[in-house]
C-alpha cells in the first residue's frame, strides 16, 4: 500500500509537469496570434490525418518536364568551348546598380562537400577563384560549410549576413523549400545574390545557375534504356536516398517514361555504399533477369556491373554518370550504356557570373547551363582528356584552362 | 555471478552457458532454448523464408556466394562481440573499415608489389586504433561510447581530408582477388569464396580464443569487472585486447570489402551499427558477460537474410528500416525474458545466486534491463 | 555500458589493482544522487571552467581573423546553435541519469517538423492544434520507448534504435522531401528575439532547462531518476517502481526532442523528414550529455552541465567556421575534443574522490545487482 500512496502523487506530478511542457511551448509559439486559441477546439485534427502519402506523384511535375523536355534540344547562346558561360536565351537580370571598381569580397553558403560530385566542383571552383582574384575581380572568396544540414545553413547565411562584410553572395542550398527565407534574406541586403545546383523557391536572386534539370537526366537516361530494351525487360533502379529534389525528379521522369512503355522498374535505396549496391543487384540477379541498371547517380556504379560479373550473367544495358570510374569500367567491359551529365563545370559559373555582375553587365535571370550525357562514342576523348584523373573526378569538369590542371585535380587537394 | 570465479571447478564461462553438462542432445536442446542458440532457429526459419520465396537461393553456388558475401559483417559481428561482451562498445568500426579500404586504394594502386606491405600496415593500424579505444576507456576512464565515438570522428574526418574524400581508384586485382574470387571448379559449390575460407579461419580462431583462459577472462570482466579484478584478471589490458581485437575485425572486413566492394569512402558506413545489431540478434548482451561468438555471426547472418528476404520480397526500399527496427527490438525482448528465465531454475550443483532479491514478485526483473 | 570507465575509477594506482571498486562506487553515486552536494558544483564548476577557456582561445582566434567573438551577430550565432542541440540534449541527460539511452531523437525531431508543419498549414489558426497534436505524438514514441526499457527490459540502445529506425522508415515512406508549411506566427518565433542578441529559441531553452532542473532537484520523480540511474535494484527495493521513472523520462526526452523539431520548423518554414539526421542529434547530444559532466551509465549529473556542454560544442563550431575550417577537419577536431575533454573530467573524479570511502565499502550483497549497472 504504501508503494501505492507514494506512487499517486509522483504519476500526477509527472503528469502535471508533461503538462507544463505541452502548454508551455503551445501559448509561448503564438506570441501574437489571438485567434489561434479560439479555433484550436475545432480545428484540432489528429495527426493522421496529414499522414495521407502522396506517393511519387508528388515529384512529377508535367509543366517542369515538359520545359525540360524542350530545353534539352534548345540552343544554347555563347561559345561551346566553355559550356560553364552558354545559357538558354531568356530573361535577364540587369546589374548596372552592382558595378563595382576593385576586388569585391563573394560569401558562399555551401551544402556540403561530402560526395565526388561536389568535391570536384568545390575543387574546380577555387581554382577559378584564383584566377578572379589575379585579374583583380575578387578580393576574397569566405566559405561556410553546411555540413548538409539545412539549420546550418540558414545560419550561415544569417552569420554572412550579419557579421561577414560582404559584397555578394553565392548560395548553394541545401534543400528548397527550407532555404527560400533564409535567401530572401541575403537579397533583402541588397547585394547580388547567386544561387546555383538546387534551386529556392523566389526569384530575387540576381542569377539562378543550374544545368537543364533532374527531368531532362530522366528522360535521357529512360530513352537510352527503352531504346536498347525490349518491352517487358527489368531493369533495376539505384537510387541513392529519397527526398532530394534534384534525384527524386530524375527517378519521376524515367519512372513515367519506364511504365508507359513496357519496361519493368523495381527501385532500391542504396545510399551510394558500392556493398548495399553488389547485395541488391546480386539478389535480383538470385530471382531472375536483369537487362538493364538505371542510376540517379553514377556513384557506385562499377559496384554494380561487377555484380554482375561475378554472378556471371550478361552484362546489362546501363546508365551510370560521367564520373571517372564508371567511364573506365565502361570501356573495359564494352557494355551498352550512357553517362548522363550533371554538369560539374556548373561550379565555375557562379564566380564568373559575379565578374559579370561586377561588370555591370546583364546576365540571365534563370542561367540554364548545357547538360549533354557522354555517349559511347565519345567516351574514349573524355577518358584520355582526364587521364590520371581519380575515380572519384567527374568528366565534364571543366577545369582545363584553370591554374593548377591537372595537379590539382588529380591529387584532390580540398582547400 | 560472481560466484563463478570463486569455485575453482566450475569454468568461468561455463557458469553463463551451462552447456558443458549431459548427453549432446540435452545440451542441444538446452542450448537451443537460450537467446544465443535461439538465433540459429530465427536463422532457419529466415532460410526457410528465403528459399521459400526464391527457390534458387538454396543452391549451393548461389548459397556459398551469400555466405560469402556476408562474411565481411559476420567477421565485423565477431569483432564487436569481444567488446561487448567485455562491457563496452565500440562505434569506431565503420570508421576504420572506411580507413582500411581508402588506404588500399591509395596506397597499393596498380602496385602488385605493395600488396603483402600493405596488409601489414592495415593491421598495424588496426592494432593502433584499438589501443587507442582500449587505452582512453581502460586508462583515461572515458565511456567506451565516447571514445569509439571520438575516434569514428576523428578517424573518419581525418581519411577524407588527407584524401579529398574520395580514393584514387582500385587497387590491384591480386588483392581484389581476397574479396571477390576464390577457388574455382569445386564441386557442387562451383566457386568457393576466398571469404567463405577466411571466416571460417576467423571463426574457429574465434572458438578457440572464447575457449581459451582470455575468452574465459573476458567474459568474466563483462560479467563483473570487479571481481574479476580480485581474481587476478588485469581488466585495463583484457579489455583492451577486446579492442584491438574488434579494431582487426573491422580491417579484416575492409580487406573483404575493397574485394567485394572496391574503393570507396562510403564502404564500411554504419558498420558499427550493423554490428552491434548482428551481435544483439545473436543473444548477446549489451553490458557484458553473456553470449556465445558464435551466435554473433549468426546474428550476423540472420540480419543479411532478413534483408535478402526484404529484397526478394520487393519490400518498398523506405520500410526496410521500419522492419529492421521491429525485429530487433522483438529480438532482444525476448532474449531478455529468455535470459532471465535461464537464470531461474538452479537446476546446478553449484550454489550459484542463492538468495533471490527479496522482492522479485516479478520473475525476469532480475536481469535489470538486459 | 562502459562498465570499467564509469565503475572503476580506482585512484591514482593502475587500472588492473581496480579491485571492488563497485559498491564504491555505488555509495558514490548515492551521494551524487543528492544533487546539492557540493561535489556536484564542483564538477559543473570545472565544466564551466572549461567553456571559458574555450571561449577565451575562440575570442583570440576569431580576433585574429580580424572578426569580434562577441559582436551582436556572432553571439546570436552561437546562441542559435545552441538551441535546437540544447533542448534534445536536456533530453537525453534525463534518459542517461536514469541509465538508458535514446538514439531516437533525430527521427523524432523529424516526425515532429513533418507533422507540425503538416498541422499548420501555413495557418496561425492551426498553430495550437498542430502543436499540440505533434508533441502528444512525440510523447507517444517516448512512451513506447520507455514501456520497451522499463517492462519489456529491452536495453535503452536497442529499444532507441530499433523505434528510431521504425521511425525512420515510415517517415521515408510517407514523407518525401519537404512537407507542410509553418504558421506565420511560429517563423516569426523563429526570428524573434531580444535586442538581436538573445534569439527566442534559447530563451526557452532555457525555460526548459530550469524546469527540468527544478523538476530534478525538488520532486520525487527527479530524486528517483537519480536513484534509478545510480542503481536500479537498490532503487527498487528502497520502494521506487522503477518503471514510472524511465518512462517519465523517456517521454520527456522526446517531448523536449519534438519542441526541438517545433524550433526547427520555425527556421525551416517547412516540415523536412531528414532534419533530424542531418544534425547528427543521436550521437551529438549523448557527446553533449558526456561533455556536459553526466555518466553515461546513470545516476550523476546535471542539466547545467550539459548545456555547458552543448555551449563547447556550439562555440568550437563557431570559431571553425569563422576560422574556414577544412570541413573534415571539423569532425577531426570535434572527435578529439569530445575524448580530450571527457578525458578530463574523468581523471578529474577519479582524483576528488575523498579518500574515506577507500577502506569501508559497505557490502550490498545483492546477487545480480552488478550486471545491473553494467547495461545501464
Amino acid at each position: 500500500m504504501r508503494h501505492k500512496i507514494h506512487r499517486a502523487p509522483m504519476a500526477v506530478a509527472s503528469a502535471l509537469l508533461l503538462g507544463v511542457f505541452a502548454t508551455s511551448c503551445s501559448t509561448e509559439d503564438p506570441t501574437d496570434s489571438t485567434s489561434g486559441t479560439d479555433e484550436s477546439s475545432e480545428t484540432s485534427e489528429s495527426p493522421a490525418a496529414e499522414e495521407s502519402p502522396e506517393g511519387e506523384q508528388e515529384w512529377f511535375d508535367q509543366e517542369l518536364y515538359d520545359t525540360q523536355f524542350e530545353q534539352r534540344s534548345a540552343t544554347f547562346e555563347g561559345d561551346a568551348e566553355t559550356p560553364y558561360l552558354q545559357y538558354i536565351d531568356g530573361e535577364m537580370t540587369d546589374t548596372a546598380d552592382f558595378k563595382a571598381k576593385g576586388g569585391q569580397k563573394a560569401c558562399f553558403a555551401n551544402a556540403s562537400i561530402s560526395n565526388p560530385w561536389r568535391q570536384t566542383g568545390w575543387i574546380t571552383m577555387n581554382q577559378q577563384l584564383k584566377d578572379l582574384q589575379d585579374k583583380g575581380v575578387i578580393s576574397e572568396m569566405e566559405t561556410r560549410d553546411a555540413g548538409d544540414d539545412d539549420n546550418t545553413q540558414i545560419a550561415d547565411i544569417d552569420y554572412f549576413i550579419s557579421e561577414g562584410d560582404c559584397d555578394a553572395f553565392i548560395i548553394s542550398p541545401n534543400s528548397t523549400a527550407a532555404m527560400t527565407d533564409a535567401v530572401e534574406r541575403a537579397c533583402e541586403t541588397g547585394k547580388p545574390v547567386v544561387v546555383f545546383d538546387r534551386g529556392v523557391q523566389t526569384d530575387c536572386a540576381t542569377t539562378f545557375i543550374h544545368p537543364i534539370g533532374g527531368f531532362a537526366w530522366g528522360i535521357d537516361t529512360a530513352e537510352f534504356l527503352i531504346d536498347n530494351l525490349e518491352e517487358g525487360d527489368k531493369v533495376v533502379a539505384l537510387r541513392i536516398l529519397p527526398g532530394v529534389d534534384v534525384l527524386e525528379q530524375r527517378w519521376a521522369a524515367a519512372e513515367k517514361l519506364f511504365e508507359e512503355n513496357g519496361i519493368e522498374a523495381v527501385d532500391y535505396f542504396t545510399g551510394a555504399d558500392p556493398t548495399e549496391i553488389k547485395k541488391i543487384i546480386t539478389d535480383e540477379l538470385g530471382k531472375g533477369e536483369v537487362q538493364g541498371v538505371w542510376m540517379d547517380a553514377g556513384d557506385g556504379a562499377v559496384a554494380a556491373i561487377e555484380a554482375f560479373e561475378d554472378f556471371g550473367a550478361d552484362y546489362p544495358v546501363m546508365t551510370g554518370e560521367d564520373e571517372m570510374s564508371f567511364l573506365r569500367k565502361w570501356e573495359e567491359t564494352g557494355l551498352t550504356g550512357l553517362a548522363p551529365v550533371y554538369s560539374n563545370f556548373q561550379w565555375r559559373t557562379p564566380l564568373l557570373a559575379l565578374e559579370k555582375i561586377f561588370a555591370g553587365e546583364e546576365v540571365p535571370k534563370e542561367w540554364v547551363l548545357p547538360q549533354t550525357p557522354i555517349t559511347e562514342d565519345e567516351r574514349a576523348d573524355y577518358l584520355e582528356a582526364n587521364d590520371g584523373m581519380p575515380d572519384g573526378h567527374y568528366a565534364k569538369f571543366g577545369g582545363e584552362d584553370l591554374v593548377g590542371y591537372p595537379e590539382v585535380w588529380q591529387e584532390r587537394q580540398i582547400p | 555471478m560472481s560466484t563463478a570465479t570463486s569455485s575453482p571447478e566450475t569454468p568461468t564461462a561455463g557458469r553463463t552457458l551451462p552447456l558443458t553438462e549431459g548427453s549432446l542432445v540435452q545440451r542441444l536442446v538446452r542450448g537451443a532454448i537460450t537467446p544465443g542458440g535461439a538465433v540459429f532457429i530465427l536463422l532457419a526459419i529466415l532460410f526457410i523464408a528465403v528459399v521459400w520465396v526464391n527457390p534458387s537461393f538454396g543452391e549451393p553456388p548461389q548459397l556459398i556466394r551469400f555466405i560469402g558475401r556476408t562474411a565481411p559483417i559476420a567477421i565485423a559481428a565477431m569483432g564487436q562481440y569481444y567488446v561487448i561482451v567485455s562491457g563496452e562498445f565500440d562505434l569506431s568500426m565503420g570508421a576504420v573499415i572506411a580507413t582500411q579500404v581508402v588506404i588500399a586504394g591509395n596506397y597499393i594502386g596498380e602496385d602488385e608489389g605493395r600488396v603483402l606491405p600493405a596488409i601489414a600496415l592495415m593491421l598495424l593500424i588496426g592494432v593502433v586504433v584499438g589501443l587507442v579505444n582500449g587505452l582512453g576507456t581502460t586508462i583515461l576512464r572515458v565511456p567506451s561510447f565516447i571514445v569509439t565515438l571520438g575516434t569514428m570522428l576523428a578517424l573518419g574526418g581525418l581519411v577524407k581530408y588527407l584524401t579529398g574524400g574520395a580514393a584514387t581508384g582500385n587497387p590491384v586485382d591480386t588483392f581484389r582477388e581476397i574479396g571477390r574470387g576464390g577457388i574455382e571448379d569445386v564441386p557442387v559449390l562451383d566457386v568457393l569464396p576466398y571469404s567463405v575460407i577466411i571466416l571460417l579461419a576467423v571463426t574457429a580462431g574465434s572458438v578457440w580464443l572464447m575457449r581459451s583462459p582470455f575468452g574465459r577472462t573476458l567474459i568474466a570482466t563483462g560479467d563483473n569487472p570487479d571481481a574479476a579484478g580480485l581474481a587476478g584478471a588485469k581488466v585495463w589490458w583484457v579489455k583492451t585486447r577486446a579492442f584491438i581485437l574488434s579494431a582487426l575485425s573491422a580491417t579484416i572486413a575492409g580487406i573483404l570489402l575493397v574485394g567485394y566492394a572496391g574503393v570507396h569512402p562510403s564502404v564500411g558506413a554504419g558498420y558499427e551499427f550493423q554490428a552491434i545489431t548482428a551481435v544483439v540478434l545473436g543473444g548477446v548482451v549489451l553490458g557484458g558477460g553473456r553470449g556465445w561468438v558464435l551466435s554473433a555471426a549468426a546474428g550476423a547472418f540472420a540480419l543479411e537474410l532478413l534483408f535478402s528476404f526484404l529484397n526478394f520480397q520487393e519490400v518498398e526500399s523506405t520500410w526496410r528500416n521500419s522492419v529492421q527496427g521491429v525485429i530487433i527490438i522483438l529480438a532482444v525482448a525476448a532474449s531478455a525474458r529468455a535470459w532471465s528465465l535461464g537464470r531461474r531454475p538452479p537446476s546446478r550443483s553449484t550454489p550459484v545466486t542463492p538468495a533471490p532479491s527479496p522482492t522479485s514478485a516479478r520473475p525476469g526483473t532480475e536481469t535489470g534491463e538486459n | 555500458m562502459s562498465a570499467t570507465t564509469d565503475r572503476t575509477p580506482d585512484p591514482a594506482s593502475t587500472p588492473e589493482a581496480a579491485t571492488g571498486t563497485e559498491s564504491r562506487e555505488s555509495v558514490r553515486r548515492r551521494r551524487a544522487a543528492r544533487p546539492r552536494g557540493a561535489k556536484q558544483l564542483d564538477s559543473t564548476a570545472l565544466i564551466y571552467l572549461v567553456l571559458l577557456g574555450v571561449v577565451v582561445v575562440s575570442a583570440v582566434l576569431t580576433a585574429v581573423e580580424g572578426r569580434n567573438f562577441f559582436s551582436q551577430g556572432n553571439v546570436w550565432a552561437v546562441l542559435t546553435a545552441m538551441s535546437v542541440l540544447g533542448l534534445i540534449s536536456i533530453g537525453q541527460t534525463l534518459v542517461i541519469l536514469v541509465g538508458s539511452l535514446d538514439l531516437s531523437v533525430p527521427y523524432v525531431v523529424s516526425l515532429a517538423t513533418v507533422i507540425a508543419a503538416g498541422g499548420m498549414k501555413g495557418l496561425d489558426s492551426n498553430l495550437s492544434a498542430a502543436v499540440f497534436n505533434t508533441l502528444v505524438l512525440c510523447a507517444v514514441v517516448g512512451l513506447a520507448m520507455g514501456v520497451l526499457v522499463s517492462v519489456f527490459d529491452v536495453h535503452g540502445f536497442i529499444a532507441s534504435l530499433g523505434v528510431g529506425l521504425i521511425v525512420s522508415g515510415y517517415l521515408a515512406t510517407n514523407y518525401q522531401g519537404s512537407h507542410g508549411d509553418a504558421s506565420p506566427a511560429l517563423e516569426l518565433l523563429g526570428r524573434s528575439g531580444i535586442a538581436g542578441v538573445i534569439p527566442t529559441a534559447f530563451i526557452i531553452l532555457l525555460v526548459a532547462a530550469v524546469l527540468v532542473t527544478l523538476l530534478l532537484r525538488y520532486t520525487r520523480l527527479g530524486h528517483h531518476l537519480y536513484a534509478i540511474g545510480g542503481n536500479r535494484e537498490v532503487a527498487r527495493m528502497s520502494g521506487v517502481r522503477t518503471a514510472v521513472p524511465v518512462i517519465a523520462a523517456h517521454v520527456m526526452c522526446s517531448l523536449l526532442a519534438g519542441l526541438a523539431g517545433l524550433l526547427l520548423l520555425s527556421r525551416t518554414g517547412v516540415g523536412l523528414p531528414t532534419i533530424g539526421s542531418q544534425g547528427r542529434y543521436d550521437l551529438l547530444s549523448i557527446a553533449a550529455v558526456v561533455l556536459g559532466g553526466t555518466l553515461l551509465a546513470g545516476g550523476k549529473g546535471s542539466v547545467v552541465g550539459t548545456i555547458g556542454g552543448v555551449a563547447i560544442f556550439a562555440v568550437i563550431d563557431n570559431v571553425m567556421g569563422v576560422m574556414q575550417v577544412n570541413p573534415f577537419l571539423k569532425d577531426f577536431v570535434r572527435g578529439l575534443v569530445i575524448v580530450l575533454a571527457v578525458a578530463v573530467y574523468a581523471r578529474r573524479s577519479v582524483v576528488r574522490r575523498p579518500p574515506r570511502f577507500a577502506g569501508n565499502r559497505p557490502s550490498l550483497p545483492i546477487p545480480g545487482s552488478t550486471t545491473k549497472e553494467e547495461t545501464a
